[in-house]
């Protein structure tokens, strides 16, 4: 029993992280066909603005509860900063190439964020727990789950409903899913798509960039975070169809609670299982969970 | 038809380093015996490219064949290059052979990711197992040739006795995959490529050319791996992770799909560069990396090759 609730908290727990990390991907590779690996930069810049911002913060003894605007603010201002460099800077040249050298330029702009991490903040580690200690602990069933983490699932809960409302109920949500559909017959249409496209990769790199800055009160901030948070990203992204913010959250939760009853219950499958999953769910369903059928051309 | 001379040019040159491998200082022979192998894998990656598919999982293949080595070493105390080599590219074949049935019907990111998955699920068993030495890996010794051990306990006469098998095992493989990419088959992978539907309408096999093509890339990666392994003397899991893997298809891109000799030649030019920015500038190199790969998608779309040869610019 009591492990069951571990699993099912941790689990879901996890999968709002990952959703969190996996999101702004998705929303950038549906809109613009980019599949972003820069997204594992956003997230170490993220993290590291965020622990960098809350060292000085609390150095200053400003008010412990206006830590949580430290973290929001540093996404934002690396997501706009990174987001519109790259976008306008670089990727806008490149719309013309294969899907695969969009995503190898994305990859040369991940190698040269991670060193960039290193000049700015060098190679010590940063450590940022105050906000996360700051909230305490709540018993489920016995076991202690510390609040921060809960308060993630309810992060992630917002960020996937405010997502699914402007895409469902707002007039830039129709416009957004028009180019997602057809980005030709939106150009025809007078959507101006490059600047969808811009705003697109700036939300979806400050998407990234949160994802680092609320991880980065429950880890210790050190070079290389982003490698791995990438591939897992992507592992959520190609499982829930790309492009597809209800499959993000599918793919998450699956991922999530999987991994968790790995970790509790078959600790030696715990690295791949998220793996496991993805090989299975592309063997049954080639596209991913939520994809749309894709049109043949002769 | 213009003769190819590539092949007279690739046993010219490598004849020429097998020769001069002596004369230069050991480290220069391991970045050779390095260089020539990771180009093997990257061989492979050009064969799959040149049907527009790019694996970013090759790094399962490259230590699946370094763990063949060094398992068969464990179980059986066997250290003969030849029967090794030959080992590791049956274990990657037939491990293609079996996953392309699958992989074969993925185009695009979809072959990208599904193959990333199963190098990163062979990462996840490896840094499981207690037995092979989890993350640490474990060493393996010295290769012999047919019982044969040049310069007995030195270490150098061994490195140049490598250095020279490696040579001939990367002639052979562009042999092959030169033999390959010229016959009917190899030529409808750039058709397909081009229009899937049309060469499935012409009465060819897609999904059988690609399976094809996989299984022998995987090959290729398999030797890579087992050259790599016997010569540095130590396998770990970082093999199959997927930045090794990032890093065949950045120097695949490097090269350029032009030649059978690109990739080798991508692939000493990467080596040089990450041994001599890793000496100098050990916090930026890959930051240096990043601009070179930049560069040349921006300017060199058909990679470094294309310096050389005009021709190769209007493919």
């Amino acid at each position: 029993m009591l492990t069951l609730v571990a699993i099912s908290v941790d689990g879901l727990v996890y999968a709002a992280w990952l959703f969190l990390v996996a999101v702004g991907l998705t929303l950038i590779l549906g809109v613009m066909r980019v599949l972003n690996v820069a997204h594992g930069g956003f997230y170490s810049f993220g993290a590291y603005t965020a622990a960098w911002g809350i060292g000085i913060y609390f150095d200053r003894g400003w008010p412990a509860a206006g830590s949580f605007f430290v973290l929001a603010a540093a996404a934002i201002a690396v997501g706009l900063m990174l987001g519109l460099l790259i976008e306008r800077g670089l990727l806008r040249w490149m719309y013309d190439r294969d899907e695969v050298i969009i995503a190898l330029v994305t990859y040369a702009v991940f190698l040269i964020l991670e060193d960039a991490v290193l000049l700015v903040w060098g190679v010590d580690p940063y450590f940022a727990y105050q906000p996360s200690t700051l909230l305490g602990n709540t018993d489920i069933a016995t076991l202690p789950f510390p609040n921060y983490d809960l308060a993630l699932i309810a992060l992630a809960l917002i960020v996937g409903g405010i997502l699914w409302w402007v895409l469902t109920f707002t007039h830039r949500g129709k416009i957004l899913l028009a180019v997602i559909h057809d980005r030709e017959m939106s150009v025809f249409l007078g959507i101006n798509v490059p600047r969808v496209f811009t705003v697109t990769f700036v939300i979806g790199a400050m998407l990234g960039a949160l994802g680092g800055a609320v991880t980065a009160p429950i880890i210790s901030v050190t070079p290389g975070i982003g490698v791995e948070v990438i591939v897992l990203a992507f592992a959520v992204v190609v499982i829930g169809g790309m492009g597809s913010i209800a499959g993000a959250a599918i793919g998450s939760l699956l991922v999530g609670l999987a991994h968790a009853a790995a970790v509790h219950l078959l600790p030696q499958i715990e690295l791949f299982v998220i793996y496991a999953v993805m090989s299975l769910v592309l063997a049954l369903r080639p596209r991913g969970l939520f994809s749309q059928a894709q049109m043949r051309r002769i | 038809m213009k003769r190819d001379r590539t092949m007279a040019c690739i046993a010219v040159v490598l004849i020429a380093l097998a020769v001069g491998a002596p004369l230069v200082p050991s480290w220069v022979v391991f970045i050779g015996i390095i260089s020539l192998a990771k180009g093997l894998v990257v061989l492979g990656l050009l064969v799959l490219w040149r049907t527009g598919l790019v694996s970013f999982g090759q790094s399962l293949y490259y230590a699946l064949g370094a763990y063949a080595v060094g398992l068969a070493y464990r179980h059986t105390g066997l250290t003969d290059a030849f029967v090794a080599v030959a080992l590791a590219a049956a274990v990657a074949g037939v491990v293609a052979f079996v996953l392309g049935f699958l992989l074969a019907g993925y185009r695009d990111l979809f072959f990208a990711m599904l193959s990333l998955a199963f190098a990163m699920i062979l990462y996840g068993v490896l840094v499981k197992s207690e037995t092979l030495g989890s993350t640490d890996g474990f060493a393996i010794p010295v290769p012999t040739f047919a019982g044969f051990k040049p310069g007995g306990a030195d270490a150098q006469g061994n490195q140049i006795m490598l250095f020279v098998f490696t040579a001939i095992c990367t002639f052979a493989a562009c042999y092959v995959a030169q033999r390959y990419l010229a016959s009917t088959a190899g030529h409808l992978t750039t058709a397909i490529r081009d229009n899937e539907i049309r060469v499935e309408y012409l009465g060819y096999s897609v999904k059988r050319a690609i399976h094809t093509k996989y299984v022998l890339a995987a090959m290729f990666a398999g030797i890579g791996g087992a050259l790599v392994s016997m010569s540095v003397g130590h396998i770990d899991p970082e093999m199959a992770y997927w930045t090794t893997a990032g890093e065949f298809v950045f120097v695949a891109i490097l090269s350029g799909p032009a030649s059978v000799a690109a990739p080798f030649v991508g692939s000493i030019l990467f080596e040089l560069t990450r041994s001599y920015a890793m000496e100098y500038t050990p916090h930026t190199w890959h930051l240096v990396l990043g601009a070179a790969l930049l560069i040349v998608i921006m300017f060199l779309p058909n990679g470094l090759w294309s310096l050389f040869r005009k021709s190769a610019r209007a493919t």
